[in-house]
Protein backbone atom coordinates (compact mmCIF):
# COMPACT_ATOMS: atom_id res chain seq x y z
CA UNK A 1 0.00 0.00 0.00
CA UNK A 2 2.69 2.44 1.03
CA UNK A 3 4.38 2.15 -2.34
CA UNK A 4 1.29 3.38 -4.15
CA UNK A 5 1.13 7.03 -5.03
CA UNK A 6 -1.45 9.46 -3.74
CA UNK A 7 -4.34 9.70 -6.18
CA UNK A 8 -6.02 12.52 -4.24
CA UNK A 9 -4.27 15.23 -2.29
CA UNK A 10 -6.23 17.73 -0.26
CA UNK A 11 -4.02 20.68 0.64
CA UNK A 12 -5.00 23.20 3.25
CA UNK A 13 -8.56 23.28 2.10
CA UNK A 14 -11.00 25.85 3.49
CA UNK A 15 -14.59 26.75 2.72
CA UNK A 16 -16.68 29.72 3.79
CA UNK A 17 -20.35 30.23 3.09
CA UNK A 18 -21.75 33.71 2.76
CA UNK A 19 -25.24 34.84 3.58
CA UNK A 20 -26.92 38.11 4.48
CA UNK A 21 -26.56 37.18 8.14
CA UNK A 22 -22.81 36.85 7.87
CA UNK A 23 -20.31 34.25 6.84
CA UNK A 24 -19.93 30.71 8.10
CA UNK A 25 -16.64 28.86 8.03
CA UNK A 26 -17.56 25.29 7.15
CA UNK A 27 -14.10 23.79 6.80
CA UNK A 28 -10.60 25.03 7.46
CA UNK A 29 -7.04 23.73 7.13
CA UNK A 30 -8.09 20.32 5.83
CA UNK A 31 -5.10 18.22 4.79
CA UNK A 32 -5.10 14.58 3.81
CA UNK A 33 -4.20 12.28 0.96
CA UNK A 34 -5.77 9.16 -0.44
CA UNK A 35 -3.78 6.39 -2.07
CA UNK A 36 -4.83 4.49 -5.16
CA UNK A 37 -7.16 1.63 -4.30
CA UNK A 38 -7.73 2.87 -0.77
CA UNK A 39 -11.14 3.05 0.90
CA UNK A 40 -11.33 6.12 3.09
CA UNK A 41 -14.27 7.13 5.29
CA UNK A 42 -14.91 10.62 6.55
CA UNK A 43 -16.97 10.86 9.72
CA UNK A 44 -18.00 13.91 11.64
CA UNK A 45 -20.92 15.44 13.50
CA UNK A 46 -23.91 16.35 11.34
CA UNK A 47 -23.58 19.73 9.66
CA UNK A 48 -19.78 19.78 9.92
CA UNK A 49 -19.26 20.07 6.19
CA UNK A 50 -18.56 16.46 5.21
CA UNK A 51 -20.70 16.68 2.10
CA UNK A 52 -19.21 20.06 1.24
CA UNK A 53 -15.81 18.37 1.27
CA UNK A 54 -17.00 15.74 -1.23
CA UNK A 55 -18.62 18.37 -3.46
CA UNK A 56 -15.29 20.19 -3.59
CA UNK A 57 -13.38 17.02 -4.45
CA UNK A 58 -15.94 16.34 -7.18
CA UNK A 59 -15.33 19.83 -8.57
CA UNK A 60 -18.90 20.97 -8.01
CA UNK A 61 -17.93 23.67 -5.55
CA UNK A 62 -14.80 25.81 -5.72
CA UNK A 63 -12.99 25.95 -2.36
CA UNK A 64 -12.44 29.32 -0.70
CA UNK A 65 -8.82 28.49 0.02
CA UNK A 66 -6.37 25.64 -0.57
CA UNK A 67 -6.55 23.17 -3.41
CA UNK A 68 -7.29 19.59 -4.34
CA UNK A 69 -5.08 17.56 -6.63
CA UNK A 70 -6.31 14.49 -8.47
CA UNK A 71 -3.41 12.57 -9.97
CA UNK A 72 -1.37 15.71 -9.44
CA UNK A 73 -3.72 17.99 -11.39
CA UNK A 74 -5.68 20.72 -9.56
CA UNK A 75 -9.46 20.25 -9.60
CA UNK A 76 -11.25 23.10 -11.37
CA UNK A 77 -14.52 21.51 -12.48
CA UNK A 78 -16.33 18.17 -12.65
CA UNK A 79 -13.53 15.69 -13.31
CA UNK A 80 -13.91 12.64 -15.51
CA UNK A 81 -11.79 10.71 -13.01
CA UNK A 82 -14.45 11.05 -10.35
CA UNK A 83 -17.77 9.28 -9.91
CA UNK A 84 -20.27 10.51 -7.36
CA UNK A 85 -22.97 8.59 -5.51
CA UNK A 86 -25.68 10.42 -3.63
CA UNK A 87 -27.76 9.44 -0.65
CA UNK A 88 -30.67 8.31 -2.79
CA UNK A 89 -30.26 6.49 -6.07
CA UNK A 90 -31.92 9.28 -8.12
CA UNK A 91 -32.60 6.91 -10.97
CA UNK A 92 -34.79 8.86 -13.39
CA UNK A 93 -38.25 7.38 -13.38
CA UNK A 94 -38.79 8.25 -17.05
CA UNK A 95 -35.78 6.20 -18.15
CA UNK A 96 -35.37 2.46 -18.18
CA UNK A 97 -32.54 0.96 -16.14
CA UNK A 98 -30.31 0.74 -19.21
CA UNK A 99 -31.11 4.34 -20.21
CA UNK A 100 -30.37 5.45 -16.65
CA UNK A 101 -27.05 3.70 -16.70
CA UNK A 102 -26.07 5.38 -19.97
CA UNK A 103 -26.88 8.85 -18.57
CA UNK A 104 -23.30 9.73 -17.62
CA UNK A 105 -21.98 8.59 -20.98
CA UNK A 106 -24.61 10.68 -22.79
CA UNK A 107 -23.73 13.79 -20.81
CA UNK A 108 -20.00 13.32 -21.30
CA UNK A 109 -20.66 12.60 -24.98
CA UNK A 110 -18.66 9.39 -24.70
CA UNK A 111 -21.51 7.08 -25.63
CA UNK A 112 -20.17 4.73 -28.26
CA UNK A 113 -20.84 1.11 -29.05
CA UNK A 114 -17.76 0.30 -26.96
CA UNK A 115 -18.79 2.23 -23.86
CA UNK A 116 -22.33 0.95 -24.26
CA UNK A 117 -21.09 -2.63 -24.34
CA UNK A 118 -19.03 -1.93 -21.22
CA UNK A 119 -22.11 -0.61 -19.40
CA UNK A 120 -24.18 -3.61 -20.44
CA UNK A 121 -21.34 -5.87 -19.34
CA UNK A 122 -21.49 -4.24 -15.89
CA UNK A 123 -25.23 -4.88 -15.77
CA UNK A 124 -24.59 -8.50 -16.63
CA UNK A 125 -21.78 -8.90 -14.07
CA UNK A 126 -23.85 -7.44 -11.28
CA UNK A 127 -27.08 -9.24 -11.98
CA UNK A 128 -29.24 -6.46 -13.39
CA UNK A 129 -29.16 -7.54 -17.01
CA UNK A 130 -32.68 -8.98 -16.86
CA UNK A 131 -33.94 -5.63 -15.65
CA UNK A 132 -32.41 -3.39 -18.31
CA UNK A 133 -35.79 -2.60 -19.89
CA UNK A 134 -37.58 -2.13 -16.58
CA UNK A 135 -38.34 1.24 -15.05
CA UNK A 136 -36.74 2.05 -11.65
CA UNK A 137 -40.10 1.77 -9.89
CA UNK A 138 -40.09 -1.93 -10.61
CA UNK A 139 -36.83 -2.55 -8.70
CA UNK A 140 -36.21 -3.03 -4.98
CA UNK A 141 -34.30 -0.40 -3.00
CA UNK A 142 -31.12 -2.49 -2.96
CA UNK A 143 -31.23 -3.16 -6.68
CA UNK A 144 -31.82 0.53 -7.36
CA UNK A 145 -28.75 1.47 -5.32
CA UNK A 146 -26.79 -1.12 -7.25
CA UNK A 147 -28.07 0.33 -10.52
CA UNK A 148 -26.98 3.77 -9.30
CA UNK A 149 -23.47 2.43 -8.66
CA UNK A 150 -23.35 0.89 -12.13
CA UNK A 151 -24.43 4.25 -13.59
CA UNK A 152 -21.42 5.77 -11.81
CA UNK A 153 -19.07 2.98 -12.89
CA UNK A 154 -20.20 3.16 -16.52
CA UNK A 155 -18.15 6.33 -17.07
CA UNK A 156 -15.10 4.45 -15.76
CA UNK A 157 -14.03 6.75 -12.94
CA UNK A 158 -10.86 6.08 -10.94
CA UNK A 159 -12.33 7.49 -7.76
CA UNK A 160 -15.75 7.00 -6.24
CA UNK A 161 -17.19 9.56 -3.88
CA UNK A 162 -20.02 8.18 -1.77
CA UNK A 163 -22.07 10.85 -0.04
CA UNK A 164 -24.00 9.11 2.76
CA UNK A 165 -24.71 6.60 0.03
CA UNK A 166 -26.51 4.14 2.29
CA UNK A 167 -28.26 6.48 4.73
CA UNK A 168 -31.62 6.47 2.99
CA UNK A 169 -31.97 2.69 3.27
CA UNK A 170 -33.48 0.82 6.20
CA UNK A 171 -31.00 -0.89 8.53
CA UNK A 172 -31.06 -4.43 7.13
CA UNK A 173 -31.03 -3.33 3.50
CA UNK A 174 -28.23 -0.99 4.35
CA UNK A 175 -25.99 -3.75 5.69
CA UNK A 176 -26.65 -5.87 2.62
CA UNK A 177 -26.20 -2.99 0.18
CA UNK A 178 -22.98 -1.76 1.81
CA UNK A 179 -21.62 -5.30 1.63
CA UNK A 180 -22.66 -5.45 -1.99
CA UNK A 181 -21.32 -2.05 -3.04
CA UNK A 182 -18.07 -2.64 -1.11
CA UNK A 183 -17.60 -5.91 -2.99
CA UNK A 184 -18.15 -4.21 -6.35
CA UNK A 185 -15.79 -1.34 -5.54
CA UNK A 186 -13.04 -3.77 -4.49
CA UNK A 187 -13.63 -5.99 -7.49
CA UNK A 188 -13.40 -3.00 -9.84
CA UNK A 189 -10.30 -1.80 -8.00
CA UNK A 190 -11.56 1.71 -7.38
CA UNK A 191 -10.43 4.29 -4.88
CA UNK A 192 -13.32 5.38 -2.68
CA UNK A 193 -14.17 8.10 -0.20
CA UNK A 194 -17.31 7.50 1.83
CA UNK A 195 -18.81 10.29 3.88
CA UNK A 196 -21.03 9.03 6.67
CA UNK A 197 -22.26 9.87 10.13
CA UNK A 198 -22.43 6.17 11.00
CA UNK A 199 -19.28 5.25 12.96
CA UNK A 200 -19.82 1.49 12.67
CA UNK A 201 -20.33 1.77 8.92
CA UNK A 202 -17.11 3.72 8.55
CA UNK A 203 -15.01 1.22 10.52
CA UNK A 204 -16.58 -1.73 8.74
CA UNK A 205 -15.61 -0.44 5.30
CA UNK A 206 -12.59 1.80 5.61
CA UNK A 207 -8.86 1.34 5.39
CA UNK A 208 -8.64 4.71 7.10
CA UNK A 209 -11.19 6.80 8.94
CA UNK A 210 -10.81 10.58 8.92
CA UNK A 211 -12.56 12.21 11.86
CA UNK A 212 -13.70 15.79 11.40
CA UNK A 213 -14.52 18.14 14.27
CA UNK A 214 -17.59 20.28 14.66
CA UNK A 215 -17.85 23.46 12.58
CA UNK A 216 -15.52 25.04 11.65
CA UNK A 217 -14.35 21.54 10.82
CA UNK A 218 -10.71 20.51 11.01
CA UNK A 219 -9.22 17.02 10.75
CA UNK A 220 -9.27 15.82 14.33
CA UNK A 221 -7.64 12.48 13.82
CA UNK A 222 -6.99 9.84 11.20
CA UNK A 223 -7.31 6.16 12.15
CA UNK A 224 -5.66 3.34 10.26
CA UNK A 225 -8.17 0.54 10.56
CA UNK A 226 -6.48 -2.83 10.98
CA UNK A 227 -8.84 -5.64 11.76
CA UNK A 228 -8.00 -9.27 12.30
CA UNK A 229 -10.50 -11.18 10.31
CA UNK A 230 -10.29 -13.80 7.59
CA UNK A 231 -11.65 -12.19 4.48
CA UNK A 232 -12.55 -8.61 5.17
CA UNK A 233 -16.02 -7.45 4.18
CA UNK A 234 -18.20 -4.85 5.91
CA UNK A 235 -20.20 -7.53 7.73
CA UNK A 236 -17.27 -9.73 8.77
CA UNK A 237 -15.41 -6.62 9.95
CA UNK A 238 -18.07 -6.05 12.53
CA UNK A 239 -17.07 -9.29 14.25
CA UNK A 240 -13.39 -8.41 14.53
CA UNK A 241 -12.07 -7.97 18.07
CA UNK A 242 -10.68 -4.50 17.34
CA UNK A 243 -13.96 -3.20 15.96
CA UNK A 244 -15.28 -2.12 19.34
CA UNK A 245 -12.02 -0.42 20.31
CA UNK A 246 -12.08 1.71 17.19
CA UNK A 247 -15.74 2.43 17.73
CA UNK A 248 -15.18 3.69 21.27
CA UNK A 249 -12.19 5.81 20.28
CA UNK A 250 -14.01 7.49 17.40
CA UNK A 251 -17.15 7.92 19.47
CA UNK A 252 -15.15 9.79 22.13
CA UNK A 253 -13.41 11.80 19.45
CA UNK A 254 -16.70 12.94 17.94
CA UNK A 255 -17.82 14.21 21.33
CA UNK A 256 -21.50 14.17 20.46
CA UNK A 257 -23.88 16.31 22.46
CA UNK A 258 -27.59 16.62 22.00
CA UNK B 1 -27.24 -11.18 -2.46
CA UNK B 2 -30.36 -9.92 -4.15
CA UNK B 3 -33.00 -12.38 -5.07
CA UNK B 4 -33.49 -12.00 -8.77
CA UNK B 5 -37.15 -12.83 -8.46
CA UNK B 6 -39.52 -12.11 -11.29
CA UNK B 7 -40.53 -8.46 -11.10
CA UNK B 8 -44.16 -9.48 -11.36
CA UNK B 9 -45.54 -10.24 -7.93
CA UNK B 10 -49.02 -11.20 -9.07
CA UNK B 11 -49.72 -14.85 -8.43
CA UNK B 12 -51.05 -16.89 -11.31
CA UNK B 13 -53.97 -18.64 -9.64
CA UNK B 14 -56.85 -16.49 -8.44
CA UNK B 15 -58.48 -17.47 -5.17
CA UNK B 16 -62.25 -17.37 -4.61
CA UNK B 17 -61.85 -14.40 -2.26
CA UNK B 18 -59.87 -12.50 -4.88
CA UNK B 19 -62.58 -13.24 -7.47
CA UNK B 20 -65.27 -12.02 -5.11
CA UNK B 21 -63.23 -8.87 -4.44
CA UNK B 22 -62.76 -8.18 -8.15
CA UNK B 23 -66.47 -8.78 -8.81
CA UNK B 24 -67.35 -6.30 -6.07
CA UNK B 25 -65.06 -3.66 -7.59
CA UNK B 26 -66.55 -4.24 -11.04
CA UNK B 27 -70.08 -3.99 -9.72
CA UNK B 28 -69.34 -0.71 -8.00
CA UNK B 29 -67.84 0.69 -11.17
CA UNK B 30 -70.88 -0.34 -13.23
CA UNK B 31 -73.28 1.23 -10.72
CA UNK B 32 -71.38 4.53 -10.92
CA UNK B 33 -71.38 4.48 -14.72
CA UNK B 34 -75.06 3.60 -14.84
CA UNK B 35 -75.98 6.40 -12.44
CA UNK B 36 -73.92 8.90 -14.42
CA UNK B 37 -75.68 7.84 -17.63
CA UNK B 38 -79.14 7.92 -16.04
CA UNK B 39 -78.74 11.47 -14.78
CA UNK B 40 -78.17 12.85 -18.27
CA UNK B 41 -80.89 10.71 -19.86
CA UNK B 42 -83.48 11.59 -17.19
CA UNK B 43 -82.50 15.26 -17.46
CA UNK B 44 -83.14 15.35 -21.22
CA UNK B 45 -86.37 13.32 -21.00
CA UNK B 46 -87.75 15.60 -18.27
CA UNK B 47 -86.75 18.67 -20.25
CA UNK B 48 -88.45 17.32 -23.36
CA UNK B 49 -91.66 16.30 -21.53
CA UNK B 50 -91.99 19.43 -19.39
CA UNK B 51 -91.56 21.62 -22.47
CA UNK B 52 -93.99 19.44 -24.44
CA UNK B 53 -96.67 19.71 -21.69
CA UNK B 54 -96.17 23.45 -21.55
CA UNK B 55 -95.00 23.44 -17.92
CA UNK B 56 -91.86 25.26 -18.96
CA UNK B 57 -91.80 27.73 -21.83
CA UNK B 58 -89.90 26.16 -24.73
CA UNK B 59 -89.43 29.62 -26.22
CA UNK B 60 -87.16 30.47 -23.28
CA UNK B 61 -85.72 27.07 -22.41
CA UNK B 62 -85.78 25.38 -25.80
CA UNK B 63 -86.30 21.63 -25.92
CA UNK B 64 -84.12 18.62 -26.81
CA UNK B 65 -86.14 17.78 -29.93
CA UNK B 66 -85.89 21.40 -31.13
CA UNK B 67 -82.16 21.41 -30.38
CA UNK B 68 -81.82 18.28 -32.46
CA UNK B 69 -83.75 19.87 -35.34
CA UNK B 70 -81.60 22.99 -35.11
CA UNK B 71 -78.43 20.96 -35.32
CA UNK B 72 -79.80 18.98 -38.28
CA UNK B 73 -80.73 22.23 -40.05
CA UNK B 74 -77.25 23.57 -39.55
CA UNK B 75 -75.93 20.30 -40.88
CA UNK B 76 -78.17 20.39 -43.95
CA UNK B 77 -77.21 23.97 -44.67
CA UNK B 78 -73.65 22.64 -44.62
CA UNK B 79 -72.43 25.14 -42.02
CA UNK B 80 -72.39 22.96 -38.87
CA UNK B 81 -68.89 21.63 -39.26
CA UNK B 82 -67.61 24.95 -40.58
CA UNK B 83 -68.69 26.61 -37.32
CA UNK B 84 -67.33 23.80 -35.14
CA UNK B 85 -64.14 23.63 -37.19
CA UNK B 86 -63.27 27.31 -36.98
CA UNK B 87 -63.84 27.41 -33.23
CA UNK B 88 -61.85 24.23 -32.59
CA UNK B 89 -59.05 25.47 -34.83
CA UNK B 90 -58.86 28.78 -32.97
CA UNK B 91 -58.89 26.97 -29.64
CA UNK B 92 -56.23 24.45 -30.60
CA UNK B 93 -53.99 27.17 -32.01
CA UNK B 94 -54.45 29.38 -28.94
CA UNK B 95 -53.87 26.41 -26.69
CA UNK B 96 -50.76 25.17 -28.47
CA UNK B 97 -49.28 28.66 -28.77
CA UNK B 98 -49.99 29.33 -25.10
CA UNK B 99 -48.38 26.10 -24.01
CA UNK B 100 -45.35 26.25 -26.27
CA UNK B 101 -44.63 29.96 -25.78
CA UNK B 102 -45.33 29.65 -22.06
CA UNK B 103 -42.91 26.76 -21.71
CA UNK B 104 -40.21 28.54 -23.73
CA UNK B 105 -40.56 31.71 -21.65
CA UNK B 106 -40.54 29.63 -18.45
CA UNK B 107 -37.32 28.05 -19.73
CA UNK B 108 -35.70 31.43 -20.24
CA UNK B 109 -36.73 32.52 -16.76
CA UNK B 110 -35.36 29.26 -15.30
CA UNK B 111 -32.15 29.80 -17.22
CA UNK B 112 -31.54 33.27 -15.91
CA UNK B 113 -32.24 33.95 -12.29
CA UNK B 114 -31.79 37.63 -13.07
CA UNK B 115 -34.59 37.65 -15.66
CA UNK B 116 -36.86 35.67 -13.33
CA UNK B 117 -36.38 38.16 -10.52
CA UNK B 118 -36.82 41.16 -12.85
CA UNK B 119 -40.03 39.91 -14.44
CA UNK B 120 -41.65 38.49 -11.32
CA UNK B 121 -43.74 41.57 -10.41
CA UNK B 122 -44.81 42.03 -14.04
CA UNK B 123 -45.99 38.45 -14.20
CA UNK B 124 -47.95 38.85 -10.97
CA UNK B 125 -49.72 41.96 -12.28
CA UNK B 126 -50.41 40.44 -15.70
CA UNK B 127 -51.71 37.29 -14.02
CA UNK B 128 -54.25 39.16 -11.94
CA UNK B 129 -55.32 41.40 -14.83
CA UNK B 130 -58.55 40.15 -16.49
CA UNK B 131 -57.22 39.47 -19.96
CA UNK B 132 -60.64 40.05 -21.49
CA UNK B 133 -60.04 43.75 -20.84
CA UNK B 134 -57.33 43.56 -23.50
CA UNK B 135 -59.74 42.32 -26.18
CA UNK B 136 -60.53 45.78 -27.65
CA UNK B 137 -56.79 46.47 -27.92
CA UNK B 138 -56.21 43.24 -29.84
CA UNK B 139 -59.13 44.00 -32.14
CA UNK B 140 -57.78 47.45 -32.94
CA UNK B 141 -54.26 46.19 -33.45
CA UNK B 142 -54.87 42.92 -35.23
CA UNK B 143 -58.28 43.43 -36.79
CA UNK B 144 -61.67 41.83 -36.24
CA UNK B 145 -60.99 38.27 -37.30
CA UNK B 146 -59.76 34.88 -36.25
CA UNK B 147 -56.27 36.24 -35.51
CA UNK B 148 -57.47 38.42 -32.64
CA UNK B 149 -59.53 35.52 -31.31
CA UNK B 150 -56.42 33.31 -31.25
CA UNK B 151 -54.43 36.07 -29.58
CA UNK B 152 -57.21 36.40 -27.01
CA UNK B 153 -57.00 32.66 -26.23
CA UNK B 154 -53.22 32.93 -26.06
CA UNK B 155 -53.34 35.93 -23.73
CA UNK B 156 -55.61 34.12 -21.30
CA UNK B 157 -53.48 30.96 -21.07
CA UNK B 158 -49.96 32.32 -21.49
CA UNK B 159 -49.25 33.87 -18.10
CA UNK B 160 -50.71 30.97 -16.14
CA UNK B 161 -48.60 28.57 -18.19
CA UNK B 162 -45.42 30.54 -17.56
CA UNK B 163 -46.01 30.60 -13.81
CA UNK B 164 -47.10 26.96 -13.52
CA UNK B 165 -44.28 25.57 -15.63
CA UNK B 166 -41.61 27.78 -14.05
CA UNK B 167 -42.72 26.59 -10.61
CA UNK B 168 -42.45 23.03 -11.90
CA UNK B 169 -38.91 23.67 -13.15
CA UNK B 170 -37.87 25.23 -9.85
CA UNK B 171 -39.40 22.41 -7.82
CA UNK B 172 -37.18 19.74 -9.42
CA UNK B 173 -35.14 17.97 -6.73
CA UNK B 174 -31.77 19.79 -6.56
CA UNK B 175 -30.02 16.46 -5.95
CA UNK B 176 -31.19 15.24 -9.36
CA UNK B 177 -29.51 18.32 -10.81
CA UNK B 178 -26.42 17.62 -8.71
CA UNK B 179 -26.34 14.10 -10.10
CA UNK B 180 -26.04 15.25 -13.72
CA UNK B 181 -23.57 17.94 -12.71
CA UNK B 182 -21.27 15.30 -11.23
CA UNK B 183 -21.11 13.99 -14.79
CA UNK B 184 -20.16 17.50 -15.91
CA UNK B 185 -23.52 18.49 -17.43
CA UNK B 186 -23.79 22.06 -18.73
CA UNK B 187 -26.92 24.15 -18.27
CA UNK B 188 -28.54 23.00 -21.51
CA UNK B 189 -27.90 19.31 -20.72
CA UNK B 190 -29.25 19.85 -17.21
CA UNK B 191 -32.41 21.28 -18.74
CA UNK B 192 -32.88 18.59 -21.36
CA UNK B 193 -31.90 15.57 -19.27
CA UNK B 194 -33.45 16.49 -15.91
CA UNK B 195 -35.54 19.64 -15.66
CA UNK B 196 -37.79 19.14 -18.67
CA UNK B 197 -38.58 15.43 -18.24
CA UNK B 198 -39.05 15.88 -14.47
CA UNK B 199 -41.56 18.61 -15.23
CA UNK B 200 -43.68 16.67 -17.72
CA UNK B 201 -46.39 16.02 -15.10
CA UNK B 202 -46.49 19.76 -14.31
CA UNK B 203 -46.62 20.68 -17.98
CA UNK B 204 -49.47 18.24 -18.55
CA UNK B 205 -51.35 19.84 -15.67
CA UNK B 206 -50.79 23.24 -17.26
CA UNK B 207 -52.18 21.80 -20.50
CA UNK B 208 -55.32 20.66 -18.73
CA UNK B 209 -55.86 24.13 -17.30
CA UNK B 210 -55.04 25.70 -20.66
CA UNK B 211 -57.66 23.73 -22.55
CA UNK B 212 -60.36 25.33 -20.42
CA UNK B 213 -58.79 28.78 -20.57
CA UNK B 214 -58.37 28.67 -24.35
CA UNK B 215 -62.07 27.91 -24.75
CA UNK B 216 -62.87 30.94 -22.61
CA UNK B 217 -60.60 33.12 -24.74
CA UNK B 218 -62.00 31.84 -28.02
CA UNK B 219 -65.66 32.11 -27.05
CA UNK B 220 -65.18 35.61 -25.65
CA UNK B 221 -63.28 36.54 -28.80
CA UNK B 222 -66.07 35.19 -30.99
CA UNK B 223 -68.66 37.06 -28.94
CA UNK B 224 -66.86 40.26 -29.79
CA UNK B 225 -65.71 40.02 -33.37
CA UNK B 226 -66.52 36.91 -35.30
CA UNK B 227 -68.78 36.06 -38.18
CA UNK B 228 -68.48 32.32 -37.67
CA UNK B 229 -67.92 29.79 -34.93
CA UNK B 230 -69.78 28.39 -31.96
CA UNK B 231 -69.37 31.60 -29.94
CA UNK B 232 -70.80 33.54 -32.86
CA UNK B 233 -73.83 31.19 -33.04
CA UNK B 234 -74.44 31.66 -29.30
CA UNK B 235 -74.32 35.46 -29.51
CA UNK B 236 -76.33 35.55 -32.72
CA UNK B 237 -78.97 33.19 -31.27
CA UNK B 238 -79.22 35.37 -28.20
CA UNK B 239 -79.62 38.55 -30.23
CA UNK B 240 -82.42 37.15 -32.39
CA UNK B 241 -84.00 35.39 -29.40
CA UNK B 242 -83.51 31.93 -30.85
CA UNK B 243 -82.83 29.94 -27.72
CA UNK B 244 -82.84 26.73 -29.78
CA UNK B 245 -79.69 27.92 -31.52
CA UNK B 246 -78.08 29.05 -28.26
CA UNK B 247 -78.77 25.77 -26.47
CA UNK B 248 -77.67 23.71 -29.48
CA UNK B 249 -74.40 25.66 -29.63
CA UNK B 250 -73.75 25.30 -25.91
CA UNK B 251 -74.31 21.56 -26.21
CA UNK B 252 -71.87 21.29 -29.11
CA UNK B 253 -69.40 23.37 -27.15
CA UNK B 254 -69.65 21.04 -24.14
CA UNK B 255 -68.95 18.01 -26.33
CA UNK B 256 -66.02 19.66 -28.13
CA UNK B 257 -64.44 20.90 -24.88
CA UNK B 258 -64.78 17.47 -23.29
CA UNK B 259 -63.23 15.82 -26.34
CA UNK B 260 -60.25 18.15 -26.22
CA UNK B 261 -59.75 17.54 -22.51
CA UNK B 262 -59.83 13.80 -23.16
CA UNK B 263 -57.19 14.26 -25.83
CA UNK B 264 -54.88 15.87 -23.26
CA UNK B 265 -55.49 13.03 -20.81
CA UNK B 266 -54.60 10.61 -23.58
CA UNK B 267 -51.46 12.61 -24.33
CA UNK B 268 -50.53 12.35 -20.65
CA UNK B 269 -50.76 8.56 -20.79
CA UNK B 270 -48.59 8.63 -23.88
CA UNK B 271 -45.93 10.95 -22.44
CA UNK B 272 -45.83 9.90 -18.79
CA UNK B 273 -45.27 6.18 -19.04
CA UNK B 274 -43.55 5.56 -15.73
Amino acid sequence: MLLLENIIEVNHLGMKYHSLNGEITALQHIDFAVKKGEFVCVVGPSGCGKSTLLSMIAGLLPPTSGQILIEGIPVTGASSKVGYMLQKDYLFEWRTILENILLGLEIRKTLSSKSRTYAIELLRTYGLYDFEDKYPQQLSGGMRQRAALIRTLAVQPEILLLDEAFSALDYQTRLVVSEDIYGIIKQENKTAILVTHDIAESISMADRVIVLSRRPAVVKNIYEIQLTCEKRTPISSRNAAEFKLYFNQIWKELDVHV
Amino acid sequence: MFSASSPKNVTEEVSAEQKAYLAKIRLKRSVILLTQGSIIVVFFILWELLAGWGIIDAFLTSQPSRIYRTIMNLYQEGVLFAHIGITCLETILGFLLGTILGTIIAMLLWWSDFLAKVFEPYLVVLNSLPKIALAPIFIVWIGAGPSSIIVMALAISLIVTIMEVLNGFIAVDPDKVKLVQTFGANRWQTFIKVILPSSFPTIINALKINVGLSWVGVIVGEFLVSKAGIGYLIVYGGQVFQLDLVMASVLILAVAAAAMYKAVVYLEKFLVKW
